[in-house]
């Protein structure tokens, strides 16, 4: 059984998500190869070829590639698929966006956002927001999956993978990019982060949302999140959503200001290993994950803790 | 132009999903069930393009149960012209649900198709991508502005780092994501009158579609519990307790 991971990327360099999806696959088989689709990636393919355990890594160059257009992916990997078994791709907004192309040329289901490989047509996933774990078997000849990153360990590094250059597959004359708007931060991406400070809806306003939430996160080395909430009442960009239909993350630790907790919110964050909930509000939901709960006034709550912190020399 | 919208009947949001004590999946029986909130938006975003002159008719398809009709009409009394009942009481995978649909537009010849980008009962975030790819016609997923022009559409779509616009050439698939729009209540005289609104009910049998299943459901479990932790008195203290948790 052959494997073949689509990685996350930047162009310059490889997403975390990457290297835990090769876990993923590593479970399946040892043959595992990485493919890397984008545009001047030579940097990030290098890096995937350092990858612990990774066969061979693939690099294909486009502008389409580049703009990430699903139909040029799925054409590019494609005509691969002949040499691969499964292939397995991280659920990001751009994993999800291509991935299940891919499955409907192929006719084959996807088994979406797996969080377990019990063997090799076997897997585990989550359905209802968390609120269930599914055990599906496949009974297709070829597997397409994407990997929820969070539930994967990151295989390391000590690899030396050939990288070889493949045939970029063209988009449908169809769809066209016209421009993007990116979110630059010097701050860890969320996903990956080991810290993450989210703000709720108790901010109020997108100035007091970073007036209180991005020094403290700044503070702590950490990533910001946000609930759907805040996010749809513009007080933090789209890209910082947690959640069900947001991101998922399980950082080392996770703290919630001024959230309550919603069933669609915990979905995003309740496997981050400490949980922090500060809410004025004792009965709030979110302090039934919290390891610890502060119930207080986030507006005094949060320069406290502020102060706590350089005290304890951080 | 036609706007073909489909929508799934799911649990209600608001509803705690419980497993079976069988593990056979998720305990459905006597639970509140709804029209899935993102093929709300999609049904809203559609109503909006006919209010402004841009679409002509907006049908409303569901694959389901008998009782999907009542999502139907949830739809019908947001604004939708028509619905459609693709009646099966098999459960359908994503990709089964994308052939159906296929069928469905080769009748309809929709000029797009506007539909959730997610369920939340699957959470497979899936089927439109399907359908684009089984119609070869281009998608823009994940939505939050849509401008439609006779033959083109404008498409902000909210991805991994912020936004992005693309165009796609008529017939395409959008699917939508949160921010597209608000949903309206409907109003009790557009309840009434979506009572009277037409309502086709097809045997999904009779589409003539491969629905063999590819996936196997051997069980279905409830996740870890995570137990409440301990309320904390003072910001000194939390910092003091994560320190000995080790995250700081
Ligand atoms: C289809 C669907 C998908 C969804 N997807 C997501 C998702 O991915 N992510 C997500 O987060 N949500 C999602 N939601 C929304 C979710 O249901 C909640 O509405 C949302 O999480 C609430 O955000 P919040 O906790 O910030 O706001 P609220 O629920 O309004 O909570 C605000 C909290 O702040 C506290 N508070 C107020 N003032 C203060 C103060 N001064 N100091 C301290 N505490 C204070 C209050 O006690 C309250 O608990 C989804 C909903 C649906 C229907
Ligand atoms: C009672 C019941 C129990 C089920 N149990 C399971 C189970 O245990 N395991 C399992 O894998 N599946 C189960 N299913 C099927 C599953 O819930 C989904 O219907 C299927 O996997 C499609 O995935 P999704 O809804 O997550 O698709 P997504 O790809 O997330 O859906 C995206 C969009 O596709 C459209 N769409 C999807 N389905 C339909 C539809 N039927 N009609 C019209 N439009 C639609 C909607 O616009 C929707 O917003 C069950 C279904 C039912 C009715």
């Amino acid at each position: 059984m052959a494997v073949l991971v689509i990685a996350d990327h930047d162009n310059a360099s490889l997403k975390d998500s990457t290297n835990k999806t090769v876990t993923a696959a590593l479970a399946l088989s040892g043959d595992v190869d990485v493919l890397v689709a984008g545009k001047d990636a030579k940097a990030a393919a290098d890096a995937a070829a350092k990858i612990a355990g990774v066969r061979k890594v693939l690099l294909a160059e486009s502008d389409e590639l580049g703009q990430g257009l699903a139909e040029a992916v799925e054409a590019t990997v494609l005509p691969l698929m002949g040499g691969y078994d499964a292939v397995l791709t991280p659920a990001t907004s751009q994993g999800k966006n291509f991935s299940p192309r891919i499955a409907a040329k192929l006719d084959v289901a996807q088994i979406s956002e797996i969080v377990e490989v019990v063997s090799n047509d076997t897997f585990v996933r989550p359905i209802y927001a968390g609120n269930a774990l599914e055990t599906v078997q496949s009974s297709d000849a070829k597997k397409v999956i994407t990997v929820r990153a969070t539930a994967f360990k990151a295989a390391g590094e000590g690899g030396s993978a050939s990288v070889e250059n493949v045939a970029a597959g063209a988009a449908s004359a169809k769809i066209k990019f016209v421009d993007q708007q990116l979110v630059k931060s010097a701050r860890p991406e969320l996903a990956g982060a080991k810290i993450v400070v989210s703000g709720g809806r108790a901010m109020g306003s997108a100035e007091e949302f970073s007036k209180v939430i991005e020094p403290l996160a700044d503070k702590l080395g950490a990533a910001v999140g946000a609930s759907r909430a805040a996010v749809d009442a513009g007080y933090a960009p789209n890209d910082y959503q947690v959640g069900q239909t947001g991101k998922v993350v399980a950082p080392e630790l996770y703290v919630a200001i001024g959230i309550s907790g919603a069933i669609q919110h915990l979905a995003g964050m309740k496997d981050s290993k400490v949980i922090v909930a500060i809410n004025k509000d004792a009965d709030a939901p979110i302090f039934q994950v919290a390891d610890f709960g502060l119930v207080a006034d986030y507006k005094t709550a949060v320069p406290e803790l502020m102060d706590a912190l350089t005290a304890a020399g951080k | 132009m036609k706007v073909l919208v489909p929508v799934k009947r799911v649990i209600d949001s608001n509803v705690k999903a419980r497993v079976k004590s069988d593990q056979s999946g998720v305990d459905l029986a006597n639970v509140k069930m709804s029209i899935n909130p993102f093929c709300e938006i999609a049904v809203e975003e559609a109503v909006r393009l006919k209010e402004k002159g841009v679409a002509t008719e907006v049908v409303v398809v569901s694959i389901g149960p008998a009782q999907a009709q009542e999502t139907l009409r949830q739809a019908l009394a947001m604004g939708a012209d028509r619905g459609v009942l693709i009646q099966s009481d098999q459960d359908l995978e994503p990709l089964e649900v994308a052939k159906v649909l296929k069928a469905v537009i080769a009748e309809e010849a929709p000029g797009v198709v506007i539909m959730g980008k997610q369920a939340i009962d699957g959470d497979n975030n899936a089927t439109g991508q399907m359908l684009a790819a089984l119609l070869d016609w281009p998608q823009a997923t994940f939505a939050s502005a849509i401008e439609l022009s006779a033959d083109k559409a404008k498409v902000t779509r909210e991805v991994d780092g912020g936004l992005q616009t693309i165009e796609a050439t008529l017939p395409a698939i959008i699917t939508a994501d949160l921010r597209l729009n608000e949903p309206r209540y409907a109003s009790l005289p557009n309840i009434m009158k979506a009572k009277k609104k037409p309502l086709d009910v097809k045997e999904v049998a009779t589409l003539g579609v491969d629905l063999k299943p590819h996936l196997k459901v051997l069980k279905v479990a409830e996740p870890a519990k995570r137990s409440a932790g301990i309320k904390v008195e003072t910001a000194g203290d939390l910092v003091a307790n994560l320190k000995t948790a080790g995250v700081l």
